[in-house]
C-alpha cells in the first residue's frame, strides 16, 4: 500500500514540476486566469490520476500514462509534413495550427471572417475580450469534472478560442489542427478549446489531433457554449501516433432550441479516453452524438458520454460504431440522464461493434438514469463479426473476398461517415479505412456518396 | 459450334461443412448445354437448393466427391467470386440485406469486377446508368430502388425482383434461380418470371430450382429433373412438371421405393 502511495506521488510530481516550470515561463496573465490555473493544478495535486477501482475508469487503466515522466512539449519547428497531410487548405474558413500545444501563427490561416467572428489563440482573445473569457473559460469543464480536466486547466496558455456573434452563420468549417511531432523524450501537451456561439449563430468546427510517430500524451479539453437557437456541427478526428496517449473531455451546454451535432472519430493512439457530455439546458435543445472508432493492433479506446436532459422537451440521439481488429479493445459507456422535470425527453442511444478478429473485445454499457415520468428513452447495443452470409452475397456477384470484407466494414461505418458534412473529414476517414485493408486503389471505396448523388441526378 | 456442354456434373457428393456435417448431395449427375433451360423440382430437403449453392461456390458446403466442369474448366477449383466473374449467377432464395451500401453502387462494383476479369475498362457512373435503365423497366422497378441500401427493408417480393434485375444487368452465362417464386404474389411472379425468361439466349443457360410448377409456366423448361434425397431421380420434359403440379410428390416417393 505504501509503495502505491509513493508511486502516486511520483506520478503527480512529474506534472507538478512541469507546472512550476510552466508557471515561471508563462509570462503575464490576468489574475483570474492565474487563479484558474492554480485551481486546476491544486485539484490535480489533491486527487491525482484515477485508478481502475473507480467505476468510471474501470475499463481503462491510465497507469501507463501516470508512470511516464512526460516533459512539457515545446515547439521545435517540426510538423510541416503533418500540416501538408492534414491541412484543409482553402476548404477552411480559418485554420489554427498548434504544434506540440503551441499556436504557430506562420502555419495558421486566420482567414477573413465576417462580422465580428473571432477564431484565434487565447492570448489574442484575452486582449480583445478578457471579460467574456473570464465568464466562460473553465465554467463548463469544471476542474472537478475529472483529474485530466484539472491537469489541463493548470496549463492553459495557448488555447483556441472561437466566438461567433448573434445570428452570424459561418458556412465553411473552422479547423483546429493539433499536431504532435516526434521528440526524443516523451512529451505532454494540454490543448484547450473554447467555442462560444451566441443566440442564433451557426458554424462548423473541426478539431483534428494528429501525430507522426512516437510516444507522447495529448490531454485535451474543449468547452462549447451554445446560446438559444445556436447551431454547431462539430467534428473531432483523433489520428494520433500509434504509441500515443490521448485523453479528452468535451463539455457542451445547449440553450433553448440550440442544436448540436458531434461526429467523433477515433483512429489513432495506443490508449484513448474521451468524455463527451452534452447538457440540454434549455427547452427543445437537440443534441446528436455520432461516434466512430476504427482501431486494431493493441489499441484501446474508451468513450464515455452523457446526454444530460436538464430541461423538458429535448430530443437527443446517439450512435456509436466500433470497428475492432487485432487485439484491440473498445469501451462505450453512454449515460442518458433525465433530470426531474425534464418531461417529454426523447432520447435514443445505440452502440454497435463489428469485430474483425476473434481477439478484439468490446465492452458496451448503456446507462439510463431517469427522474421524470413522461419520457421516451431507448438504448440498444450489439456486437459481432462480419456476417458471412453478406460476404458470400457480395462474392457471388464477383466482388472479391477482401473487397467484400472492406465493403462490409465501409457499410457498417457508413451510418456515421455519411452524416459528416465536412468532406475533408469524410474522405480522410474513408481513405484511412481503405488503407487499413491494404486494398489496391481501384478497389477503394471512397466515392460512394458522390456515386449515389450522381445516380440521383440522372 | 462447340459440342462441349456448358455444365457437366458427375457423381457429385457434398455435405455441410462442419464436423459431422450431414451429407446432402449423394451422387448428382447433370449435363446442361448452352441454350437450354433446366428445372430441378423436388420437395423440401431434397437437396435442390444445396446443389445451386454448391455450384455458386458457397463455403458452407464441402464437396466430398465427384466433379463439375463448367465451360471446360474445373469449376470446383474456382472461388465464389471467380465463378461469378466467369458468368455464374445465383438468384438467392433469401437475398441478404446489406445496410449502408446502395444497390446501384454494389451493382456497379459487381459489373466492373466482371469487366476487369474480362480485360474490359471500368464502366463510369453515367454508362452504368444507361445499362441499368432498360433492365429496370423490364422488371417494372421504381428508380428509387437504386439508391436504397441493398435489400434493406425490401418486401419479399421486392427482394426477388431485385435478384432478377441484378441477373439482367449481370447478363450471366449460367443463371441459377433458387426458389425465385417463393414469396411472390401472382402479379409479381409474372413480372419476375417473364423478366428472367427474356434473358434466354442460345449461348446461355438457366437452371431453375423450384418446388412448384407455376414459375415454369413463364420460363418453360426444355428439361425437367426431379430430385429426391440428394440425387436426381428422374428426368423428362415439361410434362413432368405438370404431373407434379397435379399429383404432388407422393408418387415420386412411391416410385423411388419401387426402384430402391
Amino acid at each position: 500500500m505504501k509503495g502505491q502511495v509513493m508511486t502516486q506521488l511520483a506520478d503527480k510530481n512529474t506534472h507538478l514540476s512541469n507546472f512550476s516550470q510552466f508557471d515561471q515561463s508563462a509570462g503575464h496573465a490576468p489574475a483570474w486566469l492565474d487563479s484558474l490555473r492554480r485551481s486546476g493544478i491544486d485539484r490535480f495535486e489533491q486527487v491525482g490520476f484515477p485508478s481502475t477501482r473507480e467505476e468510471r475508469w474501470r475499463y481503462t487503466n491510465v497507469a501507463p500514462i501516470a508512470r511516464m515522466p512526460f516533459k512539457l512539449a515545446h515547439y521545435d519547428g517540426q510538423g510541416t509534413d503533418l500540416l501538408d497531410r492534414y491541412s484543409f487548405g482553402d476548404d477552411a474558413a480559418s485554420e489554427l495550427v498548434f504544434v506540440n500545444g503551441h499556436f504557430v501563427q506562420q502555419l495558421s490561416k486566420l482567414g477573413r471572417l465576417s462580422r465580428g467572428v473571432f477564431a484565434g489563440h487565447l492570448p489574442d482573445a484575452l486582449d480583445s475580450r478578457s471579460a467574456q473569457l473570464e465568464g466562460s473559460l473553465g465554467r463548463l469543464a469544471n476542474v472537478e469534472a475529472n483529474p485530466f480536466v484539472a491537469l489541463n486547466t493548470g496549463f492553459i496558455r495557448d488555447g483556441a478560442v472561437i466566438h461567433i456573434p448573434r445570428n452570424v452563420e459561418i458556412e465553411q468549417p473552422i479547423h483546429l489542427l493539433f499536431i504532435s511531432t516526434t521528440s526524443r523524450e516523451p512529451a505532454v501537451s494540454h490543448p484547450r478549446v473554447l467555442i462560444m456561439l451566441e443566440e442564433g449563430a451557426s458554424g462548423t468546427v473541426v478539431e483534428s489531433y494528429v501525430g507522426g510517430r512516437g510516444l507522447y500524451f495529448t490531454n485535451a479539453v474543449t468547452e462549447i457554449s451554445l446560446e438559444d437557437r445556436a447551431q454547431l456541427d462539430h467534428c473531432k478526428l483523433q489520428q494520433e501516433s500509434g504509441e500515443a496517449f490521448h485523453v479528452s473531455t468535451t463539455q457542451i451546454r445547449l440553450g433553448a432550441d440550440a442544436r448540436y451535432v458531434s461526429h467523433a472519430a477515433t483512429l489513432g493512439a495506443k490508449l484513448s479516453r474521451n468524455d463527451l457530455n452534452a447538457v440540454m439546458a434549455g427547452q427543445h435543445a437537440d443534441a446528436t452524438l455520432n461516434g466512430l472508432v476504427f482501431i486494431g493492433g493493441e489499441q484501446h479506446c474508451d468513450n464515455h458520454t452523457i446526454l444530460d436532459h436538464a430541461e423538458p422537451n429535448c430530443p437527443s440521439h446517439e450512435l456509436y460504431k466500433h470497428v475492432l481488429d487485432g487485439k484491440s479493445s473498445g469501451v462505450f459507456k453512454g449515460k442518458i440522464l433525465v433530470r426531474s422535470g425534464a418531461q417529454k425527453t426523447d432520447s435514443k442511444q445505440t452502440s454497435k461493434a463489428l469485430l474483425l478478429s476473434d481477439d478484439a473485445v468490446m465492452n458496451s454499457m448503456p446507462a439510463l438514469e431517469i427522474y421524470a415520468d413522461d419520457v421516451k428513452c431507448t438504448h440498444g447495443s450489439s456486437s459481432g463479426p462480419v456476417d458471412e452470409e453478406q460476404v458470400f452475397y457480395l462474392r457471388q456477384r464477383g466482388v472479391g473476398l477482401e473487397a467484400a470484407r472492406h465493403l462490409m466494414t465501409y457499410a457498417f461505418a457508413a451510418d456515421i461517415t455519411r452524416r459528416i458534412k465536412v468532406e475533408r473529414v469524410r474522405r480522410r476517414l474513408e481513405e484511412y479505412m481503405a488503407l487499413q485493408h491494404g486494398l489496391p486503389l481501384d478497389l477503394r471505396i471512397n466515392d460512394l456518396a458522390s456515386h449515389d448523388e450522381a445516380v440521383k441526378q440522372l | 459450334m462447340t459440342t462441349q456442354p456448358l455444365l457437366e456434373i458427375k457423381d457429385l457428393y457434398a455435405r455441410v461443412a462442419a464436423p459431422g456435417g450431414r451429407e446432402i448431395l449423394k451422387g448428382v449427375n447433370l449435363t446442361i448445354n448452352a441454350g437450354e433451360v433446366h428445372a430441378i423440382m423436388g420437395k423440401n430437403g431434397s437437396g435442390k437448393s444445396t446443389l445451386a449453392q454448391v455450384l455458386a461456390g458457397r463455403e458452407a458446403y464441402e464437396v466430398t466427391g465427384g466433379s463439375v466442369r463448367y465451360k471446360g474448366q474445373d469449376l470446383l477449383e474456382l472461388s465464389a467470386e471467380e465463378r461469378a466473374r466467369e458468368g455464374i449467377f445465383l438468384a438467392f432464395q433469401y437475398p441478404v440485406e446489406i445496410p449502408g451500401v446502395s444497390t446501384s453502387y454494389f451493382l456497379k462494383a459487381a459489373v466492373n469486377a466482371v469487366r476487369k476479369h474480362r480485360g474490359e475498362p471500368d464502366l463510369q457512373t453515367k454508362d452504368f446508368i444507361n445499362l441499368v435503365k432498360d433492365k429496370m423497366k423490364l422488371l417494372h422497378m421504381d428508380p428509387s430502388f437504386m439508391n436504397r441500401a441493398i435489400n434493406e427493408g425490401f418486401s419479399g417480393g421486392e427482394k426477388k425482383r431485385n435478384e432478377i434485375f441484378q441477373m439482367a444487368v449481370m447478363n450471366p452465362t449460367l443463371a441459377l434461380m433458387d426458389e425465385t417464386d417463393s414469396g411472390l404474389d401472382v402479379d409479381a411472379l409474372k413480372t419476375v418470371a417473364e423478366g428472367a425468361a427474356s434473358l434466354r439466349r442460345d449461348d446461355n443457360a438457366i437452371l431453375v430450382v423450384t418446388h412448384y410448377e407455376r414459375l415454369l409456366q413463364y420460363i418453360v423448361p426444355d428439361i425437367v429433373h426431379i430430385m429426391l434425397d440428394g440425387k436426381i431421380l428422374m428426368t423428362g420434359d415439361k410434362a413432368l412438371a405438370a404431373k407434379v403440379d397435379t399429383q404432388g410428390y407422393d408418387w415420386v416417393d412411391r416410385q423411388a421405393r419401387q426402384v430402391g
